[in-house]
């Protein structure tokens, strides 16, 4: 095992961390908020990635595309909240999952009604396209080192978004009282609209990243729903940074044992029996970690309410 | 009205009844239509339905259902099937998961059963029934072919990455059992194997840029494969690409693009195969639905043509006569030449195909040639019939 594929891998796990981080952030955001459980946050990355993906065919631009794609999540997030979302607040979590479970559904068999179940075609643009030399001679993919450089920009604004402005307090002030900012004469509907447009925007632009990368199809989200899940569990829900961290974590650590386990238990077994034993295991690494992160720190790593 | 007319005329009924089920033939067909991998669904019925209705008989019913990919329905389906309208025939199924769930029940209770295009090995060999035919293949096929090709092309160092659940397992052992044959050729450097449903492949690729391989042979169904050619592209990694049809059929290309020019692969059927049988077939496809059909297409054509042609000879209810006629398989078959081994599967060449640019840009399979002849599964001589 070469000292540039495991620097390779390391990269590869950091990139997988920031996509995860643009999803669980906007869940984080959300739960911590609202306390609302969203189901139904991996059909804006759908969204995201359908409006990429046809903005992208039409004009021919990946940026325009992109933009497109964010905005079109944000729009339907904004929409979902305004329609079903408000009226789940006062709600059990049990009804919240219900509800937003029967989102993902309409949402799925919406695209699919309106764009068939073949995938949609996306592809990184020219000026993207290709790979670079890392230090150590293996080459990496330009476009996923811009998957990164994205998610490290996001990460950044949605810390100074928090720490820095207006929006940011009443943002902090929800998640620790909100009844009583509502008291203080701050339109709270508004700024759980604002608030889940957020997280579907960040959810939207997750989507189109990836769509170009992977295939746009229907139900793309669920798979990296499940993911997120696990991220905001790890790193305490309601909690940016730990969004971050939790993400990063989960990335590098699927990405190494997807690649290390079948090799460790190659040591002592014949070449496809460590195969088939650790691709199982590396598949259950992840759950692993959030059990060994819950048993020491049952409220994730970094709470929000503590 | 007194007893007697009253029997007299339930009587009528029931006789009324009976003789419109002698003549009319009922089918039924349990297919994906609606969730991941609906597209292989789709066509086989859109094949199966255009030869039905090129034979414009009126005493055929075919009946649709939708399995949504979930071996709990498909049963619920052919039990209803069976019991409800008590059709003659079933096909359809897609997933070798469903077959196994559904299949042996239907033939044993005296339906026939044709798969266009499951074929897991239990049911070639040890399950093996005399109302069970596969007009497709057996899974092995295509993989097996692709070894024998790629060790006649003289690749030394293949590399074999697969999903972790059965049908990949056996994709790998498939291919390997026709590339390790006889002649002491190369040898397999690495066999990954993926998590199913898998769709970010980078820690793959990083391994196999750091293995010894010379080629790569992958067998990643439905959405994985259009994720797994993307990344592949942009990576960097310059190495000639080999997979079964089932990653390169017409629908995926149009998704990989670009990315998949140049591949090679595997597939009973080409639709620039060279016979009239073929030629009249894509043409009227391409006029009733506007696409290029796939070879899940052509194989719910041909089921259906070997249902027509058993069906000229005898009815369903004349058991004996009608397995017959379908042993016989006296039919045009869109692939050229087609017969049944002992198992009731097929003995069939395998053709390879490059993907290449076509006429307006998009990628499309264009056949390349023989990869193995008259290939039979390994399966056979563990059936007793």
């Amino acid at each position: 095992m070469s000292a540039t594929l495991l620097i390779e891998q390391l990269i590869n796990g950091l990139q997988l961390g920031t996509m995860l981080f643009l999803m669980a952030s906007g869940l984080t955001l959300v739960f911590g908020v609202m306390g609302l459980i969203n189901l139904a946050h991996g059909s804006f990355y759908m969204v995201g990635a359908y409006v990429t993906a046809l903005t992208t065919a039409s004009t021919g631009s990946f940026l325009l595309g992109l933009a497109a794609g964010s905005l079109a999540a944000a729009a339907a997030g904004a929409v979902v909240e305004l329609l079903v979302i408000r009226r789940l607040y006062h709600r059990s979590h049990l009804d919240q999952v219900l509800a937003t479970f029967a989102l993902i559904l309409i949402f799925s068999e919406g695209t699919r009604w309106l764009f068939g179940s073949s995938p949609l075609w996306l592809s990184p643009p020219e000026w993207l396209a290709g790979s670079v030399a890392l230090p150590g001679g293996a080459r990496y993919p330009v476009y996923r080192l811009m998957i990164i450089a994205v998610g490290v920009l996001i990460a950044a604004g949605l810390y100074l978004l928090i720490s820095r402005t207006r929006l940011g307090m009443r943002i902090r002030a929800g998640e620790s009282d909100r009844e009583m900012i509502g008291a203080l004469g701050i339109d709270i509907r508004r700024l759980y609209t604002l608030v889940f447009a957020l997280g579907a925007a960040l959810a939207g632009l997750a989507g189109s990243l990836v769509g170009a990368l992977q295939s746009v199809q229907v139900g793309m989200g669920e798979p990296v729903l499940i993911l997120a899940f696990v991220v905001i569990v790890i790193g305490g829900i309601g909690s940016i940074k730990g969004a971050l961290l939790g993400a990063i974590l989960v990335g590098v650590v699927d990405t190494l044992g997807r690649i290390f386990l079948p090799a460790l238990f190659g040591l002592f077994m014949s070449p496809s029996e460590a195969a088939g034993v650790g691709t199982a295991l590396a598949a259950m690494l992840i759950y692993i970690l959030m059990a060994v992160i819950l048993a020491f720190k049952p409220q994730g790593l970094f709470a929000a309410h503590d | 009205m007194n007893k007697l007319t009253r029997a007299g005329l339930g009587l009528l009924m029931t006789t009324a009844v009976a003789t419109v089920q002698a003549e009319e033939v009922r089918i039924g067909m349990i297919t994906t239509l609606s969730g991941g991998g609906s597209h292989l669904g789709v066509d086989v019925r859109d094949g199966f339905m255009l030869a039905i209705d090129q034979a414009a008989r009126d005493d055929i019913e075919v009946l649709i259902q939708d399995d949504a990919r979930r071996p709990d329905l498909a049963k619920t389906l052919s039990n209803e099937f069976m019991q409800r309208d008590e059709v003659d025939i079933m096909t359809g199924i897609i997933w070798s998961n469903l077959a196994m769930a559904v299949v042996p029940s239907v033939v044993r209770q005296g339906t026939f059963y044709l798969s266009p295009n499951a074929g897991p090995s239990a049911l070639a060999g040890r399950l093996c029934h005399e109302n069970y035919f596969n007009v497709a293949y057996q899974n092995d096929n295509l993989h097996g072919a692709m070894g024998a090709y790629m060790r006649e092309q003289g690749f030394e160092r293949p590399l074999l990455m697969a999903p972790n659940y059965p049908a990949g397992t056996d994709a790998l052992a498939g291919f390997k059992h026709l590339y390790e044959g006889e002649v002491d050729g190369g040898e397999v450097v690495d066999e990954l194997y993926t998590q199913l449903g898998q769709t970010d492949y980078a820690a793959e690729i990083a391994q196999i840029r750091a293995s010894e391989a010379d080629s790569l042979f992958f067998f990643l169904p439905g959405g994985m494969g259009i994720s797994f050619m993307k990344q592949w592209q942009n990576s960097g990694v310059e190495m000639p690409v080999f997979g079964a049809a089932f990653s390169f059929d017409e629908i995926i290309i149009q998704a990989v693009g670009q990315a998949a020019i140049g591949a090679m692969n595997t597939s009973e059927w080409a639709y620039d195969l060279d016979n009239a049988a073929n030629r009249a077939f894509v043409e009227a496809f391409r006029a009733a639905h506007e696409r290029t059909p796939t070879l899940y297409a052509a194989q719910g054509y041909d089921t259906a043509r070997l249902i027509l042609s058993a069906l000229d000879e005898a009815h369903p209810d004349d058991q004996d006569a009608f397995r017959e006629a379908l042993r016989a398989a006296d039919f045009a078959s869109v692939r050229g030449d087609f017969r049944f081994g002992p198992n009731q599967h097929p003995i069939q060449d395998i053709y390879v195909r490059e993907v290449v640019e076509g006429t307006d840009g998009k990628p499309t399979n264009r056949l390349v040639g023989l990869a193995i002849e008259d290939i039979q599964d390994v399966y056979a001589e563990q059936c007793r019939m």
